[in-house]
C-alpha cells in the first residue's frame, strides 16, 4: 500500500469481531474449509497444512498473532489462499478467516498509521488502519507476521504457542 | 569446429609427442602428465577464444619437447599439410546465382564434387556424405568414374570417384552443403549450380533412386511425400528441417542410442508422473471401498502401470556418479602438485546411479571433502615415513548403494582428526565450554560448525574456516547426512548418505492419535507389537529387545507432543538409517503407499522430525517422518542412558 496510490483494493475478512483487509492482488482463491493436517511442534500460528489443488500449503491463523480467541470453525469459516513473502521468499499460504466479506477500495488518504498505544494488538503487526462507512479496517503487516522467528527456524516454539490438540 | 588454426597447430605438436610415447620412444611420467594437463587447459582457452591470442602455448610446448627428449620435430610439416583452413573464401566461388525467394517452390541444384585424393586415408566415408546430402533435400546421385585410372596402376587408398548430385531444395543450399563438407572443403573440388527445367525431367526418368535415398535419410519420416509435387508449404518446411537434420546427423550418428533432453522437461515429466501417482492412489482407494470388480481390475491395472511409469521416469533422471568422479582425478592431481604430496587416488562404484539433481549439487561438497582429506588429512611424505607408512598417501572415493540411499565415502589414510586441536579450537570459538563432556562423535561433528578450521596455517586450499559447514548445509539440503569417523594415525572416513531421489518414495502410512504420517519404506526394517506392560518394568528406559539386540524406541505421541493415551495395542516400527536403528511407537499401521514428496515451506522447514509432506488418496496432507533425524535422536538417547548406566 503506497501513499501515491489513491485506493487500496482489498479483500475484507472478519476475525473475531474485527475487520481486516488484505491486498486483493495477492489473493489466489478462497476455499471452504478443507481437512487440515496438524503439524506437531509447529507454532500455533502455522499449525496446519492443507491441500490446495495438489499443492501442500501451510495454513496460518492470524488470530494467534493478534491474541484472539480461536473458536471452532463454523459454516462461515473460509480459507484465503494468498501469496505472502516469507523472509523475502514469495510463498503460497492459506489464512483462516471467520468470515470473508467483500472486495473493496480503501481510500489511501483514510489509512492511518497504527497508534503505538491504546491498541489491543501488537503494533508491529499492523501496517495501518483504514476507515470505511465509519468503521475501522485493520491492515495487517503480512510480511512481519509471516517472518519466521529469527528469520530461520520455526522449530523452537514457546510452549504456550504450541498447537493445542 | 574448423578454422581453429591456433588449436590445430598446438595440438599437432602434442600429437607428435604422444606418438613418441606410443611408440615407446619416450616414457609417460608425471612430468609429461603434468604438462599434458596444462596443455588441456590451454586448449580449452584456445577453443573458448578462437580469435584472441592466448599466451602460454609456446612455454608448454617447450616443456613438452624437453620432456620427450627434445627431439620432437616432425610435427611442423604435418601441420602444414593438414587442411587447417583460414575462413574459406570459397563460398563466393560456387554460388553461381543468388538464391531466389523461396516462394518459387523447390529448385534443383547440381552439385559436382571430387573428394581430396587422401580423403579415404583420413577416414572419410563418401557414403555418409551422400546420406547427409540426401538430408538437405531429395537427391539424384550419379557417380563420375572419369578419373579412375587403369586397374594396374590403381591405388586402393586413393579416392578417384567423383559424384554428381542433383538436389531438390527451395532455399540456397550453399550453407547446408558447406556443413556437409566442413572437414574437406579446403582440398576438394566442388561446384554447385542451379539447374533449369531439364532436371525435372531427369527426376521423372529416375524416380526410384530418389525414393531410395530419401528413405535412407536420417530421421526421415515426412520426406517421401514431399519431393515431386512442388506443393509450396511442404517444400518450404522440409528443407529447413533437412538442413538442420544434416547438421545434427554428424553428432547423432555415433550415439544414436542416447538422447539429450533439456533438464526442465524431465522435471516437468516428473511432476506430471507425481500428479498421476496421486490420482491413481485416489482411484485405488475408491476402488477398494467399492464392490465393482471391473473397477477394481482397472484400478489394479492402473496401479501397476503408474508404478512402472514412475520407476521408468525416475530411471531417466538417474545418472551414474562416475560423471563427477572423473573431475576429482584432476583435482587430486593438481593438489598433489601444489602441496608436494604424493597421492594415490582410487575411485570405486562409479556406476552407482543417483538422481541428476542430487549429483549436480554433490560436486561442490565432494570437492571440499577431497581437498580437506588431501590438505588436512594426508601428512607430508617425511611425516608419513616417520610414522612407518608409505610416503604415498591414498585417498579413496567410493559410492555404494545402501537401501534407498547411496553412501559416498571419502577415505584417507592420513593422520586422522586431531581431537585435542578440535577441542581447543571449539573452546576458543566459544562453540563448547571448557568442561563440556563430548563423545567422540560429537567432537568429530564440531568440524561442521560454521567458521571452524583447525589448520594451523591457512593455505591457499583450505583452512579459511569455510567449507565443512557449507558441505553439511548442502548435504542437509539434499536430505542426506554426513558422518565422520577417524582413527588417529590411520586416517578418516567421511561418509555422505543421500537419498536416491528427491521426488517420489514408497511410504508406510501410520497413525498416531488423529494424525496420519508416512515413514519412508526403505528405512523400515520391521514392525513389531509393543509388548504390553513393558513400560512399567523398564522404569522409563525405553529399549526393546529385538532378537537379542537392544533397540531404543521413541513414542511418537511424545515426540509430537500429543495428549492422551495411545491405542491399546501399540505397534513399533523399527527404522534404520546408516548404522543406527530406532523403534517408533505408533497407534496403527495403515499400509503402504506411494508418496510424492512435497517440500515444506519455510514456515515449517525448521521442524526436524519431518522431511516433507505428501498428499494421500483422500486428498488430505500427511507429513513424512525424517527417519535419519529420529534415529539420531534415538541414538543420543541410547548414549545418554548407557552412559548413565555405566
Amino acid at each position: 500500500m503506497s501513499e501515491n496510490q489513491e485506493f487500496m483494493t482489498a479483500l475484507t475478512i472478519r476475525l473475531e469481531d474485527e475487520l481486516f483487509a488484505v491486498e486483493a492482488s495477492r489473493v489466489r482463491e478462497i476455499l471452504d474449509l478443507v481437512p487440515i493436517t496438524e503439524v506437531p511442534s509447529a507454532r500455533a500460528f502455522v499449525g496446519g497444512l492443507i491441500n490446495v489443488r495438489g499443492r501442500v500449503v501451510p495454513l496460518a491463523d492470524l488470530r494467534v498473532m493478534f491474541g484472539m480467541e480461536r473458536p471452532e470453525p463454523d459454516e462461515d469459516t473460509r480459507i484465503v489462499v494468498m501469496e505472502v513473502d516469507i523472509d523475502g521468499e514469495p510463498t503460497i499460504a492459506g489464512i483462516l478467516a471467520d468470515k470473508v466479506h467483500d472486495v473493496t477500495d480503501i481510500e489511501a488518504a483514510s489509512i492511518e498509521e497504527a497508534p503505538k498505544v491504546g491498541m489491543r494488538w501488537r503494533p508491529e503487526f499492523v501496517k495501518g488502519i483504514g476507515k470505511r462507512n465509519g468503521g475501522f479496517i485493520i491492515i495487517p503487516d503480512m510480511e512481519r507476521i509471516f517472518e519466521t522467528p529469527g528469520g530461520r527456524s520455526a522449530s523452537v516454539a514457546a510452549p504456550e504457542e504450541r498447537a493445542a490438540s | 569446429m574448423f578454422g581453429f588454426t591456433a588449436v590445430a597447430e598446438f595440438v599437432h605438436e602434442f600429437e607428435t609427442a604422444f606418438d613418441r610415447v606410443r611408440k615407446g620412444q619416450s616414457k609417460a611420467n608425471t612430468a609429461l602428465i603434468g604438462v599434458a594437463l596444462d596443455a588441456k587447459d590451454h586448449i580449452h582457452l584456445l577453443i573458448e577464444n578462437p580469435d584472441a591470442p592466448v599466451d602460454g602455448g609456446t612455454e608448454i610446448l617447450v616443456q613438452l619437447r624437453a620432456i620427450v627428449d627434445g627431439a620432437a620435430v616432425g610435427g611442423h610439416e604435418e601441420t602444414a599439410s593438414e587442411p587447417v583452413a583460414a575462413p574459406a573464401p570459397a563460398p563466393a566461388a560456387f554460388v553461381a546465382e543468388p538464391a531466389k525467394p523461396a516462394d518459387s517452390g523447390a529448385k534443383r541444384w547440381r552439385l559436382t564434387f571430387y573428394l581430396p585424393s587422401d580423403a579415404l586415408i583420413y577416414g572419410t566415408n563418401p557414403e555418409l556424405l551422400l546420406k547427409e546430402l540426401a538430408g538437405i533435400g531429395p537427391t539424384v546421385v550419379l557417380a563420375l568414374t572419369d578419373r579412375i585410372p587403369d586397374l594396374d596402376i590403381i591405388d586402393p587408398e586413393v579416392s578417384y570417384l567423383g559424384w554428381q548430385v542433383d538436389i531438390e531444395v527451395a532455399d540456397d543450399p550453399t550453407a547446408a552443403i558447406d556443413d556437409v563438407f566442413l572437414f574437406l572443403r579446403d582440398n576438394m573440388e566442388l561446384t554447385l549450380a542451379p539447374l533449369g527445367g531439364e532436371a525435372v525431367v531427369a527426376v521423372a526418368e529416375a524416380p526410384a533412386p530418389v525414393m531410395e535415398i530419401a528413405v535412407a535419410a536420417p530421421s526421415d519420416d515426412a520426406m517421401p511425400e514431399a519431393p515431386f509435387v512442388p506443393e509450396p508449404v511442404v517444400a518450404k518446411a522440409a528443407p529447413a528441417k533437412k538442413a538442420k537434420a544434416a547438421e545434427k546427423a554428424e553428432a547423432e550418428k555415433p550415439a544414436a542410442t542416447s538422447l539429450r533432453v533439456p533438464a526442465e522437461r524431465l522435471d516437468e515429466l516428473m511432476d506430471r508422473v507425481g500428479e498421476l501417482v496421486i490420482a491413481q492412489a485416489r482411484l485405488s482407494q475408491i476402488a477398494n471401498s467399492s464392490s465393482d470388480t471391473a473397477l477394481k481390475t482397472i484400478a489394479e491395472e492402473l496401479e501397476r502401470l503408474s508404478s512402472g511409469l514412475r520407476d521408468t521416469t525416475m530411471g531417466i533422471r538417474m545418472v551414474p556418479i562416475g560423471t563427477i568422479f572423473s573431475r576429482f582425478r584432476r583435482l587430486v592431481h593438481d593438489l598433489s602438485g601444489e602441496l608436494g604430496k604424493q597421492i594415490e587416488f582410487i575411485t570405486t562404484g562409479e556406476e552407482t546411479e543417483l538422481d541428476k539433481t542430487v549429483i549436480e549439487r554433490l560436486a561442490d561438497p565432494l570437492v571440499h571433502l577431497i581437498r580437506n582429506s588431501v590438505d588436512h588429512g594426508l601428512e607430508s611424505a617425511e611425516k608419513r615415513i616417520a610414522a612407518g607408512k608409505s610416503p604415498k598417501g591414498t585417498v579413496r572415493l567410493s559410492a555404494v548403494y545402501s537401501g534407498a540411499e547411496v553412501a559416498i565415502s571419502v577415505i584417507d589414510d592420513g593422520a586422522g582428526l586431531n581431537h585435542e586441536r578440535i577441542r581447543a579450537k571449539a573452546e576458543e570459538n566459544g562453540l563448547i565450554t571448557a568442561d563440556a563432556k563430548l563423545t567422540e562423535q560429537e567432537l568429530n561433528h564440531l568440524i561442521f560448525a560454521p567458521g571452524f578450521s583447525t589448520a594451523k596455517e591457512v593455505t591457499a586450499l583450505s583452512g579459511r574456516g569455510v567449507g565443512m559447514d557449507v558441505v553439511k548445509r548442502t548435504i542437509d539440503g539434499l536430505r542426506g547426512t554426513i558422518d565422520v569417523t577417524t582413527t588417529p594415525g590411520k586416517g578418516s572416513v567421511f561418509t555422505l548418505r543421500l537419498p536416491l531421489t528427491l521426488a517420489i518414495i514408497d511410504g508406510m502410512l501410520i497413525r498416531v492419535g488423529d494424525g496420519r504420517y508416512t515413514i519412508p519404506l526403505a528405512a523400515v526394517e520391521e514392525c513389531v507389537e509393543l509388548p504390553v506392560g513393558l513400560e512399567a518394568s523398564a522404569k522409563g528406559r525405553n529399549f526393546l529387545d529385538i532378537r537379542g539386540s537392544l533397540v531404543p524406541y521413541l513414542r511418537l505421541r511424545e515426540v509430537f507432543g500429543l495428549k492422551g493415551q495411545g491405542d491399546e495395542h501399540e505397534k513399533v516400527v523399527i527404522v534404520s538409517s546408516g548404522e543406527g536403528r530406532v523403534g517408533l511407537v505408533v497407534d496403527q499401521i495403515i499400509g503402504n503407499n506411494q508418496t510424492v514428496i512435497k517440500q515444506l515451506s519455510k514456515l515449517h522447514s525448521g521442524i526436524k522430525s519431518f522431511s516433507g509432506a505428501t498428499i494421500l488418496g483422500d486428498g488430505t496432507v500427511a507429513l513424512i517422518l525424517d527417519t535419519a533425524h529420529l534415529v539420531a535422536s534415538g541414538q543420543s538417547y541410547v548414549e545418554r542412558n548407557l552412559g548413565r548406566a555405566a
